[in-house]
């Protein structure tokens, strides 16, 4: 039980990576592969300030800056130096490998018997509980706020430059300003989410990042096909749905790693999955075309 | 109308891959004053130069030569989107002036928002949506009771009108009609070119028409402009303009 608990609470910190990728892949049409390096940078800036024992709500807030200023430096060289963002993200993302080595000043930097997030609820008597009540509260504040933001004047024109940068420029929105906001709001929850699984984790490693978007994408994804299916309009429930798709995807790593499969294979069940959720709506148009 | 300059062109030129072998000179010295109230149909061959006028102004296309100006303002170098508190546009294709996945109600927020900044407050109240819905009840199409509904499960036609009502959701000074009813069948056509005009008259727009069809040259505006090879080549009043015949006009064409 406690297996899936920790799951749960893995998908919970990763579902503020999730709502980063559904910014800037749903919101505002980017592939931004930036994620790979802001999430661990988050992680790296979490352990640099945690072990000098600096107050964890501000390691936080610092953590989601810097994540915040890798967005702004794709968003920066995509829209003004007009190189395509997929380049872009690459480019901030190979940077960021060494930048998050400087910060951290070595490979690995366990976090053990430090003050962190998952420290201020004790409620419960096992400590899972704890940790997935904090994971809740947290998560659950970040995807009101989020709620709120898109349900604006400023969240509406913010998901219409993804949707329609010709009528977007000519309602008198900087789709440009709008991207470099977005992006670096989406790669401020991926640095969260690094974040807090560092203080999770009680380790932040230089490679955590490493096909980490694949996860946030098949948690898009896999929300994608529920929004289809149940025909969801309201961007609240999009938003939920990105954090049942993070869910789901970690559920079904755990069964798979229960079941019995090597862990060195995860990342490769991980691709197949969502090459699956890619895949099947084209399957069925291939096996039944007149439908 | 009266005779206060809402548009001036000054000698504008625009050359596009300039000094290549594929080199166009789409705009070639050309002078205009259109005056607030008028509303001019611009008519001219494929290439001839209309979009790239049509550009010029709305701000998608900075000129290589020459000025422009809004309102007395000189906005030559200023992007379309800060052009956009004197202009509103209706685009040639209908899925390019609304966003797809955002409802009705959403989409006409932004129009109301043109010429202001978007805060971080929401703007959906009661009031915008009784608004919004007397705005578009005057189509009598019954989208006044869906604007919960994504803009993208509407027809090319629903989207074009609410692109034109979307317009006067901000008090808009000039109006823009790029071929808004070239991908459009007759009957849609004929609703909003009528709905154009009354609401031109009745919101005092100027307003510019980009056309190919001559009946509708024809049948609105007051003033009506010819554009060749990059030139104005006709330039004719409401008073020459309703003694020109189809006929005529077909004739210009060559």
């Amino acid at each position: 039980m406690e297996f899936y608990l920790s799951a749960l609470v893995l998908s919970l910190c990763l579902g503020a990576m999730s709502m980063g990728v559904f910014i800037s892949m749903r919101i505002f049409n980017i592939p931004d592969i930036t994620t790979d390096g802001s999430y661990t940078l988050g992680a790296a800036v979490t352990a640099l300030l945690l072990v000098q024992h600096w107050p964890v709500y501000i390691v936080v807030l610092i953590s989601m800056l810097s994540g915040s200023l890798a967005g702004i430096c794709t968003a920066f060289i995509h829209t003004k130096l007009k190189i395509d963002a997929l380049l872009a993200g690459i480019l901030v993302m190979t940077g960021l490998y060494s930048i998050n080595l400087i910060i951290m000043g070595r490979s690995n930097i366990p976090l053990i018997n430090l003050h962190t997030l998952f420290s201020y609820i004790q409620i419960f008597p096992h400590s899972i509980y704890n940790t997935l009540a904090t994971g809740i509260i947290i998560i659950g504040a970040f995807a009101i706020l989020l709620w709120y933001i898109l349900l604006t004047d400023f969240g509406i024109a913010m998901r219409a430059t993804g949707n329609s940068s010709s009528m977007t420029r000519s309602l008198g929105i900087n789709n440009n300003k709008m991207k470099i906001i977005g992006l670096a709001m989406a790669n401020a929850l991926t640095a969260l989410s690094g974040s807090l699984v560092a203080q999770y984790q009680n380790f932040t490693d230089i490679n955590m990042g490493i096909g980490i978007v694949i996860v946030g994408l098949g948690s898009v994804l896999i929300a994608d096909a529920l929004r289809i299916w149940f025909n969801i309009v309201a961007i609240g429930a999009q938003i939920a749905l990105v954090i049942a798709g993070s869910f789901i995807f970690q559920m079904v790593l755990a069964v798979t790693l229960s079941l019995g499969v090597d862990p060195n294979i995860l990342k490769l069940v991980t691709a197949l999955f969502v090459l699956l959720i890619v895949a099947l709506p084209r399957v069925k148009n291939v096996l039944k075309p007149n439908e | 109308m009266n005779n206060r300059a809402m548009i001036q062109l000054e000698q504008v030129t625009k050359i596009f891959n300039a000094g290549r072998v594929n080199e166009i000179t789409a705009l070639n010295n050309v002078s205009l004053q259109i005056n607030e109230g008028e509303f001019v149909i611009i008519i001219g061959a494929n290439g001839s130069g209309k979009t790239t006028l049509f550009n010029t102004i709305a701000g998608s296309v900075i000129p290589t030569k020459g000025k422009v100006f809004i309102a007395g303002e000189n906005v030559t170098f200023l992007p379309d989107f800060k052009r956009s508190k004197y202009i509103a546009r209706v685009f040639q294709n209908p899925f390019d002036g609304t966003a797809p996945d955002l409802t009705i109600l959403d989409n006409f927020r932004l129009a109301a928002l043109r010429t202001q900044p978007k805060h971080l407050t929401i703007g959906n109240t009661t009031a915008f949506k009784k608004r919004v819905r007397e705005v578009i009840a005057r189509l009598n199409w019954g989208l006044e009771n869906k604007l919960n509904q994504p803009m993208g499960t509407l027809s090319g036609g629903q989207r074009q009108a609410l692109t034109l009502l979307m317009c006067i959701m901000d008090n808009t000074k000039i109006l823009l009609l790029d071929e808004p009813t070239a991908a459009l069948d007759p009957k849609s056509a004929e609703i909003i070119l009528n709905t154009a005009q009354h609401l031109i008259q009745e919101y005092h727009l100027t307003a510019i028409f980009i056309t190919h069809n001559l009946k509708d040259a024809q049948q609105y505006g007051n003033r009506l402009l010819q554009i060749h090879e990059g030139k104005l080549v006709r330039d004719l009043d409401a008073t020459a303009k309703q003694k020109v015949l189809l006929q005529n006009m077909y004739e210009w064409f060559g």
